[in-house]
């Protein structure tokens, strides 16, 4: 096994006198998205920043596909791709232009074609940036971070101001990648969005890394007490309980056929993160 | 995006062999065409570059139509000479000044520095931006300088070898400086902080004003900046010998124009190295 894509020491930056990130450890592993989690201010863009290369740190040690990325060149980056937050740049160019553009620079890279392709932008490949939606901004953004072949991926918030079927497309093209071996770090304040792709999620709060774990586990999710609901003779019931299958077992028999209205769940993504968060504040 | 295209993946399990870099000269190449694309697609950028000086000239010389002082030289040739200067300026320092500060706010220089591009292509490009649209715009003067404005056109070779290395020295001063005044741009709305003070330099250096009209003070503190030096080049390319006799010096000065456009050329190269940054405010 290689070299994990990213791993991280003892990460700590501050400005003035803010401790932005006060002590962060973090280990990506190859081919896995992993979505970074936490409010704002919590340090989230300040440790991808440093991973990107954009900003130096404090303290601590960071290797991003085994090179320091506070000294790495552009080999280096020629090996990662980068999706920022919401960018308006190149208004005046088409969508053709800008992807055959950029495909110049990498030294390995993807058809510019089969990009476009990809993020389903053909038919607007002849359109100003500048005329597209939020969306096909966005993809266009994705285009031009996969366009060099990436091994990693930094994906920042990339779903925001997505409608609800623009953004499960999206979620297709990542998930495609990630087929394709493209390891991605993703960070979201979306938590379905995490459910949705993540094989791991880390919780950042208060510049450190409180918890790192599959979306089904985090907080001990999977082992919270269940919660079952339906429909009685007496109306809507609902019961608590660390044994579901029993119960169900149980309840099953006082009915002949199917139990009306019957759900089973437990804590919500967004419920333990949302615990966690507050217990760190 | 209906469908997922897979697009061919080299695992990174079986690394091929290290790909070799992309040579730098042909990112710079693509990047001067880009630029070049982009600037033209820009109304506001093409507007301000070549109608401005266009119609600056047209209006001067139409309300002081006289001559300049003995000389017999008409006002609308010393105009123009002052426009051509005026138009190595905006084309340089001005747009390079207004665009890099656009490009930083809206994360094209960020996104840039995210890429294997050299950051020498990148300044590359620009400078290729820069000599296509202020060679555009210089042809586009002394056209219209010849045709209605009195603009002597010279035989002399020497002339235009005059020319040619103000242009240059002249374009990559106020380039460098440009690029290095981006950063003084915060927010939208640069405009006036890059404009007002080309329009006093424009005042004090001999544009709209003869040099030798202003107060002795005024031509002091002028003279420590690279507008009142092109123009004073661009008198010595344009007009007739005679003229030299009218400037402060009694003569064209061509060894202190390369002297002090030089040392802008340095003192611009070095801000931009110690100032120069990939990433706005915002982004700390």
């Amino acid at each position: 096994m290689a070299d994990p894509a990213i791993r991280v020491r003892g990460l700590r930056k501050q400005y003035g006198g803010t401790v932005a990130v006060a002590s962060v450890d973090l280990d990506v592993e190859r081919g896995e998205i992993f979505a970074l989690l936490g409010p704002n201010g919590a340090g989230k863009t300040t440790t991808t920043e440093i991973l990107e290369g954009f900003r130096d740190r404090d303290a601590g040690e960071a290797a991003v596909l085994g090179e320091d990325p506070g000294r790495a060149g552009s080999r280096w980056r020629a090996r990662i791709g980068v999706v920022l937050q919401e960018s308006k740049d190149l208004p005046e160019l088409t969508v053709r232009d800008i992807v055959h553009h950029f495909a110049l620079y990498y030294p390995d890279a993807r058809d510019p074609e089969e990009v476009v392709e990809a993020v389903g932008l053909t038919a607007k490949q002849h359109m100003r940036a500048a005329q597209l939606s939020g969306g096909q901004r966005r993809r266009l953004d994705v285009a031009l971070g996969i366009i060099g072949r990436p091994e990693l991926l930094f994906l920042d918030e990339p779903t925001t101001g997505f409608d609800p079927e623009v953004r499960r497309r999206f979620w297709e093209l990542i998930a495609g990648l990630r087929a394709e071996g493209t390891t991605i770090l993703l960070t979201t304040h979306y938590l379905d969005e995490a459910e949705a792709l993540a094989d791991r999620v880390g919780v950042i709060s208060a510049g450190r890394v409180v918890e790192v774990s599959t979306p089904e586990r985090l907080g001990g999710r999977h082992l919270a007490p269940a919660e079952i609901r339906w429909v009685g003779p007496n109306g809507p019931q609902r019961l608590r309980t660390p044994e579901p299958t029993r119960a169900l077992t149980e309840l099953a028999s006082s009915f002949e056929g199917e139990i009306p209205e019957l759900t089973v769940t437990r804590p919500s993504l967004e419920d333990v993160y949302l615990s966690m968060i507050g217990e760190a504040v | 995006m209906t469908t997922t295209v897979p697009v061919q993946h080299r695992s990174s399990a079986e690394p091929g062999p290290q790909p070799a870099d992309v040579p730098w000269l042909r990112i710079a190449g693509a990047r001067g065409r880009l630029e070049i694309r982009q600037f033209f697609r820009e109304k506001g950028q093409v507007i301000l570059t070549f109608s401005l000086p266009v119609v600056l000239l047209v209006l001067f010389s139409t309300i002081f139509s006289g001559s300049v002082g003995a000389s017999g030289l008409k006002a609308s040739q010393v105009y123009a000479t002052g426009m051509l200067a005026t138009g190595i300026m905006t084309s340089s320092f001005q747009t390079l000044a207004l665009q890099v500060a656009t490009e930083r706010r809206n994360g094209a220089l960020k996104r840039l520095r995210a890429t294997p591009m050299p950051p020498v292509a990148y300044f590359a490009g620009k400078v290729v931006m820069v000599l296509v649209s202020s060679l555009c715009q210089a042809a586009v003067l002394i056209a219209l300088g010849a045709a209605f404005f009195g603009l002597r056109l010279s035989h002399d070779p020497g002339h235009w070898l005059t020319f040619l290395w103000i242009y240059a020295l002249g374009i990559t001063a106020c380039s460098l400086t440009g690029l290095a005044y981006s950063s003084l741009i915060k927010g939208d709305g640069g405009g006036p902080i890059v404009i007002l003070p080309l329009m006093v330099l424009q005042f004090v250096s001999g544009v709209f004003v003869p040099f030798t009209e202003l107060p002795a003070r005024i031509q002091q503190i002028s003279a420590f900046f690279p507008l009142k030096w092109l123009c004073q080049g661009m008198r010595s390319v344009f007009l007739p010998e005679g003229y030299r006799r009218l400037e402060p010096a009694g003569g064209w000065e061509h060894g202190r124009t390369a002297l002090v456009l030089a040392a802008w050329v340095v003192a611009g190269l070095l801000l931009c190295l110690r100032t120069f940054s990939w990433k706005g405010r915002n982004d700390g």
